[in-house]
């Protein structure tokens, strides 16, 4: 099945954002970690474990009437740091974002261990956790230097 | 001779192989300084705010005692309770005075990440004098001083470590040196105080030879020193569990029968009954030798961490008390 075929699985969307590429199964999460939920008033469209050429299997979202930010992007790099995200206007293709998780993840999310410094929400400095490996991710936080908890991540976001 | 730039220390990770043994090599020379037997002022002017957020009597102590042989002056937190802590300042703002008052920090803290994120905070050094459950790498150096006392080397060591190896940032700190110089580590404690499981495989990844087992006394045979460390009931929330392991490892004369000549018994202490008294006598025992070489240990870090550098013949340069 073609990529253009997934694709029109859900209904093309006039305004708004299409993130493609999610690893199969990420779906989810990537709501999760971009605050996306039932309170949310805009649409959204999903699709999960479609075929795809280039990854076997994938998941899609479509946003409507709203473009991320690059803080959203920044938190999509911790579930889905290989999506492709499209800004649509007017049914085409305005602008194409790049996800980039660079060596450091400075204030997206904070430390999942629950004794960290940094739990004192009144500490001033920043939340800084290392990407150790991409693929699997890894990330250690820079102070206390704990593994974080990947599932936890989007409750800690800042 | 010009030292080399060490900008704190956090963990062990802040210092070479080589520096390590600079470091052990300047401790060695400092010995008479520490012992009170020569006066030399290598730090004098210089002051120490030494920050302790939790209970602290030895590592405190030696700091203050550390400071006070070469010459050097100390300020102390005092107590957190009667501090403006309690009062709700933040860390950063602790640091951002006492930054101001010292020349370098040597901090304890209950929060892990603590001390890295002072050193982020401060222009002055800052030592870990622990963090949580994290580092206490000043420790690690009067370790590694002990040992080395003792065996003459750190390289090819088998070296047992004991008790609560979960919670325990002395034998954290501890393993990952170790391994630098190539010692093989056995990890023996009760399974629920078992070394964290991203410690075993970093110090794995590392290319260490680490065991874990629940049988101290059938590990030590070959061993060249056996680490002790106190279960601490505090980090227990049930009392009966804390009773099954506290009673796992009570080491006696009797088990020492079998063991190397030259093996050591070394515990950071405080101990509660872990090692039996009747060791203490015995050639193995090193704890209390191990307790005051945290003076020294110190001493050549203060000196390291300000830039001091510590002459080759001490004994010349210093004077009578």
């Amino acid at each position: 099945m073609s990529n253009e075929h997934s694709m029109r699985r859900v209904t093309a969307i006039r305004n708004g954002t299409v993130i493609d590429h999610i690893p199969s199964g990420q779906a989810m999460r990537v709501l999760e970690m971009l605050g996306i939920g039932g309170e949310t008033s805009v649409p959204v469209s999903l699709v999960m474990n479609v075929p795809s050429k280039k990854m076997g299997s994938k998941d899609i979202i479509k946003v409507e009437d709203r473009e991320l930010t690059q803080g959203e992007l920044d938190r999509l790099a911790l579930v889905a740091p290989d999506a492709h995200v499209a800004i649509i206007r007017a049914y085409s293709v305005a602008e194409k974002l790049t996800i980039n998780l660079g060596e450091e993840v400075v204030n997206v999310v904070r430390c999942t261990f629950s004794n960290c410094i940094t739990t004192n929400l009144r500490e001033p400095q920043a939340h800084r956790l290392r990407v150790i490996e991409r693929d699997p991710l890894e990330l250690r936080c820079h102070y206390c230097g704990r593994p974080q908890d990947l599932g936890e991540l989007s409750n800690n976001v800042l | 001779m010009e030292v080399s730039i060490v900008a704190g220390l956090i963990t062990m990770d802040d210092l070479t192989n080589e520096q390590i043994l600079e470091i052990l090599s300047d401790a060695e020379r400092l010995l008479p300084v520490a012992r009170g037997e020569l006066y030399l002022p290598l730090l004098k002017g210089r002051i120490l705010g030494n920050l302790f957020f939790e209970p602290s009597t030895r590592t405190r102590m030696s700091f203050e005692t550390a400071m006070k042989r070469l010459g050097g002056d100390v300020v102390n937190l005092g107590d957190v309770k009667t501090s403006s802590v309690v009062k709700g300042e933040t860390l950063f703002d602790t640091i951002q005075m006492v930054d101001g008052y010292t020349d370098i920090i040597a901090m304890r803290h209950p929060r892990q990440g603590a001390a890295q994120y002072a050193q982020d905070a401060a222009r002055v050094p800052i030592l870990n004098g622990g963090d949580g459950a994290g580092h206490h790498p000043t420790q690690t150096m009067l370790d590694l001083f002990t040992i080395q006392q003792a065996h003459g080397r750190l390289d090819g060591l088998k070296v047992v470590l004991a008790g609560d190896l979960r919670y325990g940032r002395t034998v954290h700190s501890l393993s990952h040196a170790l391994v630098r110089f190539g010692c093989d580590l056995i990890f023996a404690s009760p399974d629920l105080l078992r070394m964290p499981e991203e410690i075993v495989s970093d110090l794995r990844a590392h290319g260490a030879n680490v065991h874990e087992t629940e049988d101290l006394y059938g590990s030590m045979a070959e061993a060249d020193v056996v680490y002790m460390t106190r279960i601490q009931k505090e980090r227990f929330a049930d009392e009966d569990e804390y009773a099954r392991c506290a009673g796992a490892y009570k080491l006696h004369v009797r088990h020492l029968e079998d063991v190397k000549q030259d093996m050591i018994v070394m515990h950071p202490l405080p101990r509660v009954d872990e090692i039996d008294p009747t060791v203490d006598k015995t050639r193995h025992a090193r704890y209390f030798e191990q307790a005051f070489n945290g003076v020294v240990a110190r001493m050549a870090l203060l000196c390291r961490l300000l830039g001091v550098t510590v002459p080759a013949d001490v004994s010349a340069e210093g004077g009578a008390l």
